[in-house]
């Protein structure tokens, strides 16, 4: 009977609410900024999968039309995500978040 | 061509957004100029830079006086408010880039390097700044919040040579990020909650509701995230880890900017959501602003006493100021007395005094700007008496003391505090503004009183030296005559009441 059980809204809600979660988690545990720096990608994508979702509960455009400034928003930040990584890789050889550790107090 | 035919986009009133228009031109033409002109001078990027903030106050000083004769409204489909709230925060917002640009050319002479897109930068982090003060549209809010912040992750970086700055700007990256994550899941829940994106409507209609309503779980958890992410943006604790790291990093200008401008910003965007958008939910967020600001005033005052480093007891400071603005901002949740009027006027205040403060310290750092240290400030008196003294005035100005603009600003959200009855706050407002005067007070004790460690001549740039006149006078002007500013702080209000 797994035709009856059509997902609905709430599960592309929950489903979203997951993977925001499992973005934040991801930043806060893992050393690798590269890796910290995908997990930002995944919740910004998690917030892209709810607002999908509402602009159709609601039938409403203006959360779709969202999605794609956030697209944006998102490519941006890899361009300039990318190239502090690079500048930083640049003096290094590996690059850990623990490594970066000249400002503390 | 039919799609054409049936595209219709809002009407542009150009002349609402003059400013930004200003710094967009600008910005276009100093890149295209320094990339094209070989011999173009170095000192032409901050004439081009600070002539455009210029203009971007002169035509902001235009509309406030229009203002005075007619209504704010929103303009470009509800997506950019044009009021005297935001005209004011353009102005403060505009006088940062000067006094930032002041501080860059000397610093970028003393390195020896070029920039015009360090310039570019600060333009395009105030073209976002003022987007931000100004949406009347989340979406329209983040994507300036987004400008402003992916600007400074770039400036904070951008001393490729020192390795603390690329530290800096790769720990800004990620919080900043990760905290626009959250900001941005904070709208994607209120407009579940609300159905609008657009702030002033999402005020109407969150009116409209009288009863519990079945969405008002997602509301509620969409306000939450709201808050998250503009605390990170304020630095308010507990949500102000990053703040010192990336303020001590930062090239000395990048951080005299990020804690005037990007602050300003910050809570601009903070007033708006929660006043307008949220104000008939003010009695779910206040008690939440209520413990930000008094755990941020603790935090920022308390944790500034174990610094060795001056830029980073300049940066807890900047973080206590954050806590102290909270107190305003919890007193504009009242929805009555001057809540709003006082935090702008102590944005105000602030940006003054902590560019001046800041170009005090690029003043003794160095060529490096390395040598922040509480050491290299000692006996500062006996070297460069008159420095010493201007730094004196700045620091009690930020402590409080009488006749000086810090007085007047945490009188004003104290005073306003206390109006709409919130005495708890406001006690503990000056409980941390007097363990906060120890960190000053310490600076001031050993540049007066202690012997210089080194005997090196300071050479202070012109352009740091106008920048440090102009805000220790304006901070005694401000001080000894506050209806100056306080008669234009309350004029401030938003546009559709």
């Amino acid at each position: 009977m797994l035709s009856t059980i059509a997902p609905t809204n709430t599960w592309y809600l929950v489903l979203a609410a997951v993977l925001f979660g499992i973005g934040t988690l991801g930043v806060m545990v893992r050393r690798n900024p590269l890796v910290m720096f995908m997990c930002i990608e995944l919740m910004l994508n998690a917030v892209n999968l709810t607002f999908v979702t509402l602009a159709t509960a609601m039938s409403d455009i203006n959360g779709q039309v969202v999605v794609f400034f956030v697209m944006v928003v998102a490519a941006a930040e890899v361009v300039v995500g990318l190239g502090i990584i690079v500048s930083i890789m640049r003096r290094r050889t590996a690059a850990t978040a623990d490594d970066l550790s000249a400002l503390k107090g | 061509m039919l799609l054409a035919a049936s595209l219709n986009g809002p009407d542009i009133p150009w002349s609402h957004i003059l400013p930004l228009l200003i710094f967009l031109g600008a910005t276009c033409a100093l890149l295209l100029l320094g990339s094209l002109i070989p011999s173009w001078p170095r000192v032409g990027n901050a004439v081009v830079t600070i002539s455009a903030s210029v203009a971007a106050i002169v035509a902001s000083v235009v509309k406030w006086n229009y203002l005075h004769w007619h209504k704010g409204d929103t303009y470009i489909a509800d997506a950019i408010a044009v009021d005297r709230f935001a005209v004011f925060a353009t102005i403060v917002i505009s006088l940062a880039v000067v006094g930032a640009s002041l501080l860059m050319s000397a610093y970028l002479s003393r390195t020896d390097s070029e920039g015009p897109e360090l310039y570019a930068l600060f333009m395009t982090a105030a073209i976002g700044a003022i987007v931000m003060v100004s949406a009347n549209d989340l979406v329209v809010l983040f994507l300036g919040l987004e400008t402003l912040s992916l600007s400074l992750y770039l400036l904070a970086a951008s001393n490729r040579r020192r390795e603390e700055s690329q530290e800096a700007g790769l720990k800004y990256f990620v919080l900043g990020g990760f905290a626009s994550a959250f900001f941005l899941y904070g709208i994607a829940l209120v407009y579940g909650g609300s159905g609008k994106t657009s702030i002033s409507t999402i005020h109407d209609s969150l009116a409209a509701y009288v009863s519990i309503h079945k969405t008002d779980a997602m509301l509620l958890v969409g306000i939450g995230l709201l808050m998250i992410g503009l605390a990170f943006k304020v630095s308010a604790a507990p949500f102000q880890v990053w703040t010192p790291d990336v303020y001590e990093g930062a090239p000395t200008p990048v951080t005299a900017f990020m804690a005037s401008a990007g602050k300003v910003a910050a809570f601009a965007a903070m007033l708006r959501i929660l006043t307008v958008a949220l104000a008939s939910r003010a009695d779910d967020w206040r008690p939440v602003v209520w413990a930000l600001a008094i755990l941020t005033v603790f935090v920022g005052s308390t944790m500034a006493v174990v610094q060795t480093n001056v830029k980073r007891m300049l940066s807890y400071s900047s973080i206590s100021h954050a806590g102290f603005i909270l107190v305003g901002v919890e007193a504009a949740g009242h929805m009555k007395g001057n809540g709003l009027n006082s935090s702008m006027a102590y944005l105000a205040i602030y940006t003054v005094l902590v560019l001046g403060s800041f170009a005090i310290v690029l003043a003794l750092s160095g060529v490096d700007d390395s040598e922040t240290s509480l050491d290299d400030f000692k006996g500062l008196a006996k070297r460069r008496p008159a420095l010493a003294l201007a730094f004196s005035v700045l620091l009690f100005a930020q402590a409080g003391v009488p006749f000086t603009a810090g007085f007047v600003a945490k009188f004003g959200v104290i005073k306003s505090a206390v109006e709409v009855n919130s005495y708890a706050i406001a006690i503990a407002a000056m409980v941390a503004a007097v363990i906060g005067a120890y960190l000053y007070l310490r600076i001031v004790v050993s540049m007066w009183m202690e012997e210089p460690t080194s005997n090196n001549e300071i050479v202070i740039a012109r352009p740091v030296r106008y920048v440090i006149a102009l805000s220790v006078a304006a901070t005694l002007l401000v001080g000894i005559f506050p209806d100056l500013l306080l008669n234009a702080a309350e004029l401030v209000r938003f546009a559709p009441k």
